[in-house]
């Protein structure tokens, strides 16, 4: 299709869909209005269990199983970019990448802050996981916390000193392992908010290290094949 | 003015859509996928809120006091990001081989699959 | 307990293989991986058997229905049966994956377990939230699958398209749910069911539209099929089983229990219905116009699928029971044909019709799937196709639908006598003299295995004889039941007490009874004519010499052919403006006049 008949065609599916999204919208309760029906037996519910924080409680405890198949998103897209971006037959990777990456030329101080960084993060990433029953945050938003922590690394130009912090086999098991955990306990018992929290910050650090570094591999270490003469 | 933030949602949707019918780079095809879908949690969270409430967090303050919003829906924006940053991660992965493997992002650029 | 099983017996062995793969024995892999879908049949057929004397509901975490809060899972006979189809076609593909990859650690077996496990969920949940979750673990998982052989570039293209076009109806879901629950305070089907007022509104109408976007995206309806095609085409062998067999299919279901669970007489289905026709129609032509093996299945896919949604929209029990009997069969017997394709392309590696001409003739059993399975498509009785278009369309006539017939007899002429036409190319006929040489073919594709096996090994030939040979037979399952539960699916009142009030339903519903006049004569009919479309495409190249009468009729076909092929252009920006289109039909045609 030429781009003009596209956006043709766009433009009145646009005008249909939002005539339709715009007429049922106005016929929503107002913004800000009073009546929220399941957040008030969300809220009723959590507090019964003792569980202060009522996101946590709804997403971990009233509806976990949402959670489950959301971990298990997140266990399937890390394992996709594994194979999609693997090193195939084509393909070699370059042996020399970690010394050709070795620490970069940066800044004194970007390194310095880069390291001092590191472990505060870190810190604050399991602070975010262990209170995530009582205080805003939780498994999701410490896990994301952690997984881009190592990162640092990376910014303070050492690359090969991350290739070491996290093995990559490691972080797969580790990955797939706090997901079968987060099932069995999601399953077995209800109520466990703060050990499903922790198994949760680690499904989520541990993916976003494996997808993070699935790209850098892919970025930095494959070397393109000689081109046939 | 009080549905102002749902058709607010309604429209960041269809910029998206937007984006990506006149896309000419699938990375940002994939990142206009990522707009619209930022519509669906305005979409959300303006559902949930309540005028004058706080966070429904109950650690510090007893519970009766100020109302607070909506946490269900909170739950599920929470959960719809996640899907949406693994879903954009594994769309890049395959962005990442259409641009290895076809040698060009350019959606018009591609040789179409039908035979 | 079985319920949550079902779901998570897949998931915790998956997690086993991800976690321990890399260090594992093939062997070991293929065992536990193939024990644990064993396990997902028994439960799933165990819940069957139960479920239409006992409740099969499960609150998870124990947030009964007093609570408000918890999630159910609710196995009603359709559902059962349609989890246990989906656990036998897994079965199917890890048997016939058994000595086919070359493996990534112990990836694809741990997609496939997390594919049944989403299908299951998705297939099991009452609630509306969840309902999407799953269905997007699914895709997922699905896109994954799709790009698996990413060396390709077909491959990850393929991939991509259906990755964004999908999750781009699955937002818009998102934003009919979102509407759902501010209208009414709940996520439940059932509870949303009770609660939304009598008559339909704007915001109804919006929210269901939206919702039912995303299904039918999975479900590619014209003008949301265009991923179909290019995933189908392009993802393993074994995968196709699944995704033409059931996840396409899961997208009807998705309709259908939205519908009747919650939405029951609030909205008209024409959408549905008119969106339906056009994919049966338009795969049908598809279908034909195609030569690489794999595409024109999907295509016929889309044409088959197009004719499930419409027997959905009629919204009548006996429709639905038709329905069912027609997903049955069409699992079985596409499920056979791409096996036998893959097969091709193992011993080949070509799935193009005409490089592959005449040298189909040293397999014999590959063959009979081919023939068998264009006679299946075409509605031999007592295929389960043949049984579902005699009564859905029994159904259809009580309506008023005079054009359901000739389309269901089109659709399937034409989409079984192109594989009627691959039969005799690749099977029968001699092998072209200019023929190009070996594997040089335009068509030529990387192998699945490491390298071309000496001979097909019996875990390749046979889950593809068992299903069809399940697929040609499935009419013969008996009305009764699948009148019972289609009645007790198409009640929303039933629902609502099975999930809330755990009362099974005591519904009787006279048996649906496909052993009918007109019906066998459509299926007649349609042979037939499938027959006589395969002649004409073999003929074809033959009458050219000579002077043609027909001739600006002919080029008038060329002419749409081409026109038809180009709108199928793999450009990402042509389907999402399509899809856009799509909606604001739906739209139309959904808001009552």
């Amino acid at each position: 299709m030429k781009a003009r008949a596209r956006t043709l065609l766009f433009a009145a599916g646009a005008a249909g869909t939002g005539a339709l999204f715009a007429a049922g919208a106005l016929e929503l309760p107002g913004f800000g209005g009073p009546s929220h029906p399941y957040g008030d037996r969300a809220v009723r519910e959590a507090l019964g269990t003792g569980t202060a924080n009522v996101v946590s409680s709804v997403n971990f405890d009233q509806r976990a199983f949402d959670t489950i198949g959301e971990e298990l998103i997140l266990l399937a897209s890390a394992l996709g970019a594994v194979v999609l971006l693997r090193v195939v037959r084509s393909e070699e990777e370059d042996d020399g990448a970690a010394h050709r990456h070795g620490p970069a030329e940066v800044s004194d101080a970007l390194r310095i802050v880069g390291y001092l960084l590191l472990p505060l993060t870190l810190m604050a990433g399991v602070y975010i996981v262990a209170h995530g029953a009582r205080s805003p945050g939780g498994g999701f938003q410490g896990g994301v916390v952690l997984g881009t922590a190592v990162h640092l690394l990376y910014l303070a130009g050492d690359y090969p000193a991350l290739r070491r912090l996290r093995p990559i086999p490691v972080f797969e098991a580790a990955e797939a392992l706090a997901a079968g955990a987060f099932v069995a306990l999601g399953l077995a018992a209800a109520g466990q908010v703060p050990a499903l929290n922790a198994v949760v910050g680690a499904e989520v650090g541990c993916a976003l290290v494996l997808l993070i570094g699935k790209f850098f591999e892919r970025a930095l270490l494959v070397r393109e094949p000689p081109e046939p003469p | 003015m009080s549905h102002l933030p749902y058709l607010t949602a309604g429209w960041i949707m269809l910029v998206g859509v937007y984006g990506m019918v006149t896309s000419r780079d699938l990375v940002h095809a994939v990142v206009c996928l990522s707009v619209t879908q930022s519509g669906t949690y305005v979409l959300l969270l303006s559902i949930g809120y309540r005028s004058g409430a706080t966070a429904p967090v109950f650690s510090d303050r007893p519970p009766g006091g100020r109302p607070v919003t909506d946490p269900v829906v909170q739950a599920m924006t929470l959960t719809d990001i996640v899907v949406g940053a693994t879903v954009t991660a594994l769309l890049l992965a395959l962005a990442v081989q259409v641009a290895k493997r076809r040698g060009t992002l350019d959606p018009g650029g591609l040789r179409s699959l039908e035979s | 307990m079985i319920l949550q099983l079902t779901v998570a017996v897949p998931v915790l062995v998956a997690a086993l293989l991800a976690a321990a793969g890399r260090w594992l024995p093939r062997l070991v892999v293929d065992a536990s991986a193939v024990l644990a879908v064993a396990a997902v049949t028994a439960l799933a057929a165990v819940t069957l058997a139960r479920s239409p004397h006992g409740a099969q509901v499960t609150w998870l975490g124990g947030w009964g229905p007093g609570t408000g809060v918890g999630i159910p899972l609710v196995a009603d006979p359709l559902a059962a049966a349609l989890a246990l189809l989906t656990a036998l076609l897994t079965l199917a593909a890890l048997m016939f994956s058994w000595r086919f990859f070359t493996e990534v650690q112990a990836i694809f077996h741990t997609l496939l377990l997390l594919f049944l496990a989403a299908m299951c969920g998705f297939v099991y949940t009452g609630d509306l939230f969840d309902a999407f979750v799953f269905f997007e673990l699914m895709s997922v998982v699905a896109f994954a699958l799709t790009g698996y052989r990413s060396e390709e570039p077909s491959t990850v293209h393929g991939a991509l398209n259906f990755g964004i076009i999908a999750s781009l109806g699955a937002y818009l879901t998102l934003a009919g749910i979102g509407l759902v629950y501010a209208r009414t305070g709940e996520l439940g089907l059932a509870a949303i069911g009770r609660q939304l007022p009598g008559h339909g509104d704007a915001l109804v109408t919006a929210a269901f539209v939206l919702i039912c976007t995303g299904y039918l995206v999975k479900a590619a309806a014209v003008p949301f099929h265009f991923w179909l095609a290019d995933a189908h085409a392009v993802a393993p062998t074994p995968v196709c089983v699944l995704f033409s067999g059931v996840m396409v299919e899961l997208g009807v279901y998705g309709i259908a229990r939205t519908y009747w669970a919650a939405f029951d007489g609030l909205v008209p289905l024409r959408g549905v219905a008119v969106l339906g026709a056009a994919a049966a129609l338009l795969g049908a032509v598809m279908c034909v116009l195609q030569s690489h093996i794999k595409r024109m299945l999907a295509y016929s896919t889309i044409s088959h699928v197009g004719l499930l949604l419409a027997g959905v929209a009629a919204r009548s029990p006996d429709a639905l029971a038709g329905t069912a009997y027609s997903l049955a069969g069409h699992a079985g017997v596409k499920a056979a044909l791409f096996l036998a394709a893959g097969a091709l392309l193992n011993r080949h590696e070509t799935v193009d019709e005409h490089d592959l001409r005449g040298r189909g003739r040293s397999m014999p059993v590959t063959g009979a799937v081919f023939l068998l399975g264009a006679l299946g498509l075409a509605g031999l009785p007592p295929s389960g196709l043949w049984a579902g278009h005699a009564v859905t369309e029994h159904a259809a006539g009580h309506i008023g639908w005079w054009w359901f017939t000739p389309l269901a007899v089109a659709s399937s002429a034409l989409t079984a006598g192109a594989v009627l036409r691959v039969w005799y190319r690749v099977f029968r006929a001699g092998p072209a003299g200019d023929g190009p040489p070996d594997g040089g073919g335009r068509g030529h594709e990387d192998p699945e295995t490491r390298r071309s096996l000496r001979s097909l090994p019996w875990t390749m030939v046979a889950p593809g004889a068992v299903l069809l040979a399940a697929g040609l037979l499935s009419g013969l399952i008996p009305g009764g039941p699948v009148a019972t539960a289609a009645a007790a699916f198409a009640d929303h009142g039933a629902y609502a007490g099975l999930v809330l009030d755990d009362s099974v339903p005591q519904l009787h519903a006279p048996p649906a009874d496909p052993w009918t006049a007109p019906g066998l004569a459509g299926a007649a009919v349609s042979l037939l004519l499938a027959v006589v479309v395969a002649v004409h495409a073999l003929r074809r190249p033959a009458r050219r010499s000579r002077p043609d009468p027909a001739r600006p009729l002919r080029r008038a076909a060329h002419a749409t052919a081409r026109r038809l092929h180009a709108l199928h252009s793999g450009h990402i920006g042509d389907y999402a403006a399509w899809l856009t289109a799509g909606v604001a039909v739906l739209a139309l045609l959904t808001t009552r006049p």
